[in-house]
């Protein structure tokens, strides 16, 4: 297992991302959309920052993509739906789609389905913690937190507070993730 | 997170559900419930299954909302009536729906008058099915809107106080309710004339009193019954306007009451008899019910096709 990105890494991350973000939409009528379960709580830390620098608090929807997904049979048994919460008009907005990890750009597709199906925004940006390659749509990030190469035998596990209780992002090689569970119950 | 867990292929009954399967399936409607508020009410899910809707009993409300949950999740719908089919060339239920299945339908929701025919046909077709109520036994999916409709106006459900009045010998719903709630550690009294309460209905774990002012004290929910005329049940009860003197629920009767309680009927109502209507249309959750029932029905064929 190795420790990518520590509380310190994803605060800068958030900080950068937020401030492209100001950059390019400044002024404009902004909403920010995170993917349950991380994007969600990424999406409300970067609306947060966006109200402390503007003074303006952005739009902040969650989505739940379950219902958009094209591999749902594959997911058996599936989880419990989130409550999808777009409480305001999609029509005419610029729209800041948040998730915690950009792989094969699967997830973000259906997102995009699910936007759409809201109504017509004027834009849709993506902003991701981070990317760690191997798409396998013609999917691309306007905001990048880190850029990760990775292969298919390893896997990116980001662990927020809100959640997990701790502040990292960790890459978990095949067959290491056992020995990692056994290790902390050693420690415990 | 103790969010998965669906294995079952059928919805036959609230009695064999675990009280986690039934938090499953209430979770689910609350995320569901969303899909029809919104200006596209439709998502891709289902997209290329399909559901037979085959209803051997008349039906308003269970089958227009089963057909539009399948609706609003894209799967298809195949629709039947037993007036316009083989059945009455004298085709057997069990003929009739192993044809369905030929056409390689994937989930069928089935209403009967005979109790117990949805689960025999269960065991022997390989697609899910739904009960969408069987003779007096069971109707799992109204159950399931009216533990929803609690669940969404009071906040909970256990330790809730739920009175159900009327012909409880008759009801599919009522059996389907006191399974449920008291899976979920609600108390429950039944209140009826004798005629129409079942000897040995304790052994569900519910209370019986023959008096209306009694089962309503301290009730927070009031679960109304309709007085089903289909069934013979007017030769049980001397009058209706009798009925209405000592079970209807009047504005009168509801003075005694708790404010908040809530009030529902699964519908269809009898207007002046197992409720006024003055309670039915101000005081009532009646047409919340019939919403929250969409919400439950994509949750369930949603776990049901995707299993």
């Amino acid at each position: 297992m190795k420790r990518i990105m520590g509380e310190k890494e994803i605060a800068r991350a958030i900080e950068q991302i937020s401030e492209e973000v100001l950059r390019g939409n400044s002024g404009r009528d902004l909403a920010v959309i995170g993917i349950y379960t991380r994007g969600a709580y990424l999406a409300q830390r970067i609306a947060q920052y966006l109200e402390r620098k503007e003074g303006r608090k952005p739009e902040i929807g969650f989505l739940d993509i379950t219902l958009y997904r094209d591999d749902l049979s594959d997911l058996s048994p599936q989880p419990i739906l989130r409550k999808t919460e777009i409480d305001f008009e999609v029509r005419g907005k610029r729209i800041v789609l948040v998730d915690d990890v950009l792989f094969t750009g699967r997830t973000v597709r259906s997102a995009l389905d699910a936007i759409s199906d809201f109504g017509r925004a004027e834009k849709i940006e993506l902003a991701v913690l981070v990317d760690r390659g191997l798409r396998e749509l013609p999917i691309s990030p306007t905001y990048v937190g880190t850029y990760i190469s990775t292969s298919l035998q390893e896997r990116i596990e980001v662990r927020l507070k809100e959640v997990d209780g701790v502040e990292e992002v960790v890459l978990i090689k095949k067959g290491e993730e056992w020995k990692a569970e056994v290790g902390k119950e050693k420690t415990c | 997170m103790e969010s998965r867990g669906w294995q079952r292929k059928d919805l036959l009954g609230l009695e064999e559900l675990s009280k986690k399967e039934i938090e499953i399936i209430l979770e689910n409607a609350r995320s569901f419930k969303e899909i029809s508020e919104r200006e596209i009410k439709k998502v891709p899910t289902l997209r290329g299954k399909t559901v037979g809707l085959l209803f051997f009993e008349p039906s308003t409300r269970t089958k227009l909302s089963f057909e539009l949950s399948a609706k609003r999740l894209s799967a298809d719908t195949l629709s039947f009536s037993s007036a316009s089919s083989s059945i009455v060339k004298g085709e057997s239920l069990l003929d009739t729906i192993k044809n369905i299945e030929a056409m390689r339908v994937d989930l069928v929701v089935i209403r009967s008058s005979s109790s117990g025919a949805v689960f025999q046909i269960a065991q022997q077709v390989s697609m899910g099915v739904i009960n969408a109520g069987d003779g007096c036994h069971e109707h799992p999916t109204q159950g399931l809107l009216d533990l929803f409709t609690i669940y969404q106006k009071k906040g909970r459900i256990e330790g809730l106080k739920v009175c159900i009045v009327g012909d409880i010998a008759h009801s599919r719903v009522a059996r389907s309710d006191i399974y449920g709630l008291k899976k979920l550690n609600a108390e429950v009294v039944v209140c009826g004339p004798a005629t129409l309460i079942p000897s040995q209905i304790e052994k569900l774990g519910v209370r019986v009193s023959y008096s209306l002012e009694e089962a309503l004290k301290d009730a927070d929910v009031l679960n109304i019954l309709r007085i089903q005329k289909e069934r013979g049940v007017d030769c049980q009860i001397p009058s209706w306007r009798e009925y209405r003197q000592q079970f209807g629920i009047t504005r009168e009767r509801l003075k005694r009451a708790r404010k908040d309680i809530l009030i529902m009927h699964p519908g269809p109502i009898n207007r002046g008899v197992e409720i006024d209507s003055e309670i039915a249309d101000l005081s009532s959750s009646i047409l919340e019910q019939v919403n929250n029932g969409l919400a439950v029905r994509m949750a369930i064929i949603y776990l049901l096709a995707n299993r």
